[in-house]
């Protein structure tokens, strides 16, 4: 699904990823760790193609094609979507609105839309202006429910837990997984075997806290440290060794 | 000293116009009207059909050809049978305005040429707005009209007012008096829909004072040509608990010069004032003042300013706040810039191009919610800037 050969990015003038490697299969969740400023985002926004995130070697594969010179809007309608950790506000532009934008193409009823907010729990949201005076909770609810709509191929995923309290995790922990791993309940048309097989989305999340962890069936995580990616393992032994020894590990590893 | 007089606003040669022209007929109905100039009200908000509307008044250049009033509790007549009527209506005709302000106040008050007398009943809440239409439709016409709304205690009345010229006219002068009376826990609405042309030159002369426990709403769009605007709006706040809102939404092309700005003086305790105002141009200049004073307390203003740059063009916004007792709460915002790289972005990674992108931000910030306007003039609003998109931006 994604290939991402020996990427360099420079961020204002600074080089900031130098050299990753990193390849995620159809169908696969995976997990990046790391310390802050170690290059996460910086990777999420390159991968979403956005300005200032100036590549200036390796290239990005998405579903077989050369992405690295996309514009944005491409990329998306090419089925890459994403979470934003701090979504701009935009004053007169409804979230219900934004939300029938995001199903381009498919044009999904009014109906339809509520029908989808009610899963995050947004139906009060969706007559006021996207992401004004949003809490964190709410604002990952309501990408969320722009995800849905979008039904993207691709998840890139910054921080799910970030500014989120218990009960909201459940609620976020819960549709995130839903969107990678499609319905969780049987359906009369499909028996659960088959579901899984046509539904091939595939998620790459950042995380701190590995909150995430409880909710999505994660495949496969990796450290980013300095721009660099390195220990690579089963999510669940990274985080358990970060929470104990931090990144020291990964000082010697790089060093 | 004040920015606001170092602004330079373009000269108005009076003497170019035609103050002095025939009679038009009148019209039982405004279906009368031929297609195109329906098309022009439309597009200033007038509902020709006059459903939904509890009356209507239509002046045409020089003359009063409609006026009507359909629902109880309000009165809608010409200012000269009004004038008449009420043995020239010394407690308001020339009473909140200073006939001699400024030479378009003089020429006003030496031509009379018409405009509306609107008052409700003392109690009547006027549920369908009336709506009155100022429109030019001759060559080089003057068009010199006053206007008086009286909301008397405790009513509620929503004017709607479209200004358009015929499109067959390329240079026209307008001067418009306006005094707003409202009257003890009063409230007037007063939405107003600009739709001149590009050589149109247009001097509103606006003035309202409101009693104890009154409201003024004023809405301002303008969205389409007019070589130049200039007018200021003032409001008094002479009554404990009295409230007004001005909310603009100017739009300058290349070639237009809009100078649109509002002052709320708050007169007496708890009072509150707010203008609110956005503007963007694509080539032409808009400049912005707003004034709140600030003269008794508790008193409350706020004003806020946004203004983006499109392509090319001036705006220049001018907020000032005056307070003359300790105890008054004023602030204002204004911004002036683009449309963030930032919004745009986040729309392109939900897979809009970057012209659909920016054209859904400038939707937004034209949005005209905020205004509570009925359904069908947001409607006509939302596609004139649908229809003019292309051409603005």
């Amino acid at each position: 699904m994604l290939k991402i050969e020996d990427l360099h990015v420079h961020v204002g003038g600074k080089e900031v990823l130098k050299g990753i490697d990193l390849h995620i299969e159809e169908g696969e969740t995976f997990i990046l760790f790391g310390p802050n400023g170690s290059g996460k985002t910086t990777l999420l926004m390159t991968i979403m193609g956005f300005a200032g995130y100036e590549v200036t070697g390796g290239r990005i594969l998405f579903k077989g094609k050369d992405i690295t010179n996309l514009p944005t809007y491409e990329r998306a309608r090419m089925g890459i979507g994403m979470s934003f950790q701090r979504p701009p506000t935009i004053h007169g532009l409804k979230t219900r609105d934004l939300v029938q934008m995001c199903a381009r193409g498919r044009q999904i009823t009014e109906a339809e839309v509520e029908e989808l907010a009610r899963k995050v729990n947004f139906e009060n949201f969706l007559d006021r202006d996207i992401n004004d005076g949003f809490s964190g909770g709410e604002i990952k609810r309501s990408e969320l429910l722009q995800l849905m709509a979008q039904e993207p191929d691709l998840v890139l995923f910054d921080e799910p837990e970030s500014g989120v309290d218990l009960e909201n995790m459940a609620l976020i922990g819960k549709i995130a997984r839903a969107l990678l791993d499609g319905p969780l309940e049987p359906s009369p048309v499909a028996c659960m075997k088959e579901l899984k097989a046509r539904k091939k989305t595939s998620g790459l999340i950042i995380t701190h806290t590995g909150y995430i962890l409880d909710y999505v069936n994660a495949d496969r995580g990796q450290v980013m440290f300095h721009g660099r990616l390195c220990c690579q393992g089963r999510p669940r032994d990274i985080l358990d060794h970060i929470s104990k020894y931090g990144y020291k590990e990964c000082v010697r590893c790089l060093s | 000293m004040s920015e606001l007089k170092n602004v330079k606003i373009p000269q108005v040669d009076l003497s170019k116009y035609n103050f002095e022209q025939g009679e038009v007929p009148e019209l039982a109905d405004l279906r009368q009207l031929d297609v195109d100039d329906r098309a022009e009200l439309l597009m200033a908000g007038v509902d020709v059909e006059e459903e939904e509307r509890s009356g209507t008044f239509l002046q045409i250049d020089h003359s009063n050809v409609h006026c009507s009033s359909r629902g109880q509790g309000v009165e809608v007549l010409s200012i000269k049978k009004a004038l008449e009527k009420y043995n020239g209506l010394p407690e308001y005709y020339w009473q909140a305005m200073d006939k001699d302000k400024d030479e378009f106040t003089r020429a006003a008050a030496e031509k009379l040429h018409g405009g509306y007398f609107i008052r409700t009943a003392k109690g009547a809440k006027i549920e369908e707005p009336v709506q009155s239409c100022l429109f030019i439709k001759g060559q080089n016409v003057a068009q010199s009209v006053h206007n008086i709304v009286v909301v008397e205690e405790d009513s509620e009345v929503h004017i709607i007012t479209g200004c358009a010229t015929s499109h067959k006219v390329s240079s026209a002068l307008h001067l418009g008096i306006s005094e707003f009376y409202i009257k003890k826990g009063g409230k007037l609405t007063f939405t107003m829909v600009h739709n001149w042309g590009e050589e149109v030159s247009v001097r509103p002369r606006t003035v309202g004072i409101v009693e104890e426990r009154g409201v003024f709403v004023s809405n301002y769009i303008l969205l389409k040509p007019v070589k130049s605007v200039q007018s200021f709006p003032t409001i008094f706040l002479n009554g404990p608990g009295a409230v007004a809102r001005f909310n603009s939404i100017l739009v300058a092309p290349r070639g237009s010069y809009i100078n649109s700005g509002n002052k709320i003086v708050l007169n007496a305790p708890e009072t509150r004032g707010e203008i609110i105002s956005r503007a963007i141009t694509t080539g032409g200049t808009i400049i912005a003042p707003g004034v709140i004073e600030g003269n008794a307390v508790p008193a409350r203003g706020h004003l806020e300013c946004k203004g983006l740059i499109l392509n090319d063009g001036v705006i220049h916004a001018i907020p000032e706040l005056k307070g003359t007792k300790s105890g008054v709460e004023l602030s204002h915002e204004a911004a002036v810039g683009k449309i963030a790289q930032e919004e745009i972005e986040y729309l392109m990674a939900r897979g809009l191009d970057e012209d659909e992108a920016t054209s859904t931000i400038v939707r937004g910030f034209l949005n005209v919610d905020i205004m509570g306007l009925p359904r069908e003039l947001k409607e006509s609003i939302d596609q004139t800037i649908a229809e003019n998109e292309k051409e603005m931006f």
